[in-house]
């Protein structure tokens, strides 16, 4: 009896995008609980209790995404979004506009630069390399470049997740201790390095630091597409 | 809210509309975020709808990451492989992509202020 409703739960949408919801707000409640430490990141807890439920469960990672996708599919409109808190300081946005433009260009290259650098100084192979070129950009275009590049899309996914898990994670701490005390240079450095995860945890520090960061991560996408293929092919990399 | 949701929708059908056109190498819903953009600027108003559904929709933004990080699970032989690589690229290389962003751009800012200065 109870096996034959799990057979049939198991394969509904409906499970697993329930699942999804009640294992973030969980995630959410244990950050907050925690007092908001940054080693309790909702996305990192989120991830970790649904692979083991998925493991402990054995469901396959396509049947779980069938329920998930719901959930997946509101990073179009929630990208568009963005250009509501990048119209609230729009003002702020275009003073700065030579340290936008200085800092986007370094953070793109200083992004592709320094994942292909450290992890090839750590023996990973091409594809791994290639992989991890555009890890600072937002998933979707992330796994476009990767696919133009040589790289595995999917893997570039999973890769953008984590880096965006670390930057949250780390980043905010990293700034306090450089002395970076203004908000919009906060969301700039986030938002290029962490793309929409990092966005979400600058939205936390304040909305100006937000909307520099969304305004980071859109700019970034743009930039990375353009210089990916050009950077992959004078540093010689083939899969 | 439905209003609100249908315009965020419309913007990126348009952004995906545009780059299948243009086959720039882009996404659609970043050009869906620019167009929106320009859009406000040129209404100069944002409906309050609007408003209330993109910080509703934008502060539970990380929820929208985890299905597609769940895909991990699909990678466990390259990650027993190569863990010391991925883990160097993707702690090391974030932070220092944070670190020189954040000083450059402070930089040129401190530059900008002390030569404004000197202009007046």
């Amino acid at each position: 009896m109870l096996t034959d409703i799990w057979v049939y739960l198991a394969a509904s949408p409906l499970l697993w995008l329930t699942v999804t919801l009640a294992v973030y707000l969980a995630g959410r409640w244990l950050f907050q609980y925690s007092g908001g430490r940054a080693i309790f990141n909702p996305v990192a807890l989120a991830i970790i209790f649904l692979v083991l439920i998925l493991l402990l469960t054995g469901t396959p990672y396509p049947t779980y995404f069938k329920g998930a996708q719901f959930i997946h599919f509101l990073l179009g409109p929630a990208t568009v979004a963005l250009a509501i808190p990048l119209y609230l300081y729009w003002e702020r946005v275009r003073r700065l506009f030579l340290p936008i433009v200085v800092g986007l260009l370094t953070g793109s290259l200083t992004g592709m630069l320094s994942a292909i650098g450290f992890a090839w100084l750590l023996g990973g192979s091409p594809q791994t390399l290639l992989s991890l070129a555009p890890k600072s950009v937002t998933t979707p275009v992330a796994m476009g470049i990767a696919e133009k590049i040589g790289g595995l899309p999917s893997l570039t996914a999973v890769i953008v997740i984590l880096t965006g898990v670390v930057g949250a994670v780390a980043a905010p701490a990293l700034l306090n201790r450089l002395q970076i005390r203004d908000d919009a240079v906060k969301g700039m450095a986030i938002g290029v390095a962490a793309h929409g995860i990092g966005t979400a945890r600058a939205l936390q520090i304040s909305s100006l630091a937000g909307a520099f960061a969304g305004l980071a991560m859109g700019l970034n996408a743009l930039l990375t597409a353009l210089l990916a293929p050009l950077l992959v092919r004078l540093l010689h990399l083939t899969p | 809210m439905i209003a609100a949701l249908a315009t965020l929708l419309i913007f990126q059908l348009i952004g995906e509309i545009a780059v299948q056109l243009s086959g720039l190498p882009v996404p659609g819903p970043v050009v869906g975020m620019l167009l929106l953009f320009l859009a406000l600027r040129w209404c100069e108003t944002l409906p309050d709808a609007l408003r209330t559904t993109a910080e509703t929709l934008l502060s539970h933004l990380s929820l929208l990451f985890i299905p597609a990080g769940v895909g991990i699970i699909q990678y466990g032989a390259r990650l027993t492989n190569e863990w010391l690589a991925l883990v160097a690229a993707m702690v090391l290389g974030t932070l220092t992509t944070v670190a020189v962003t954040a000083l450059i751009m402070q930089g040129v800012i401190h530059l900008q202020r002390r030569s404004n200065g000197i202009n007046k």
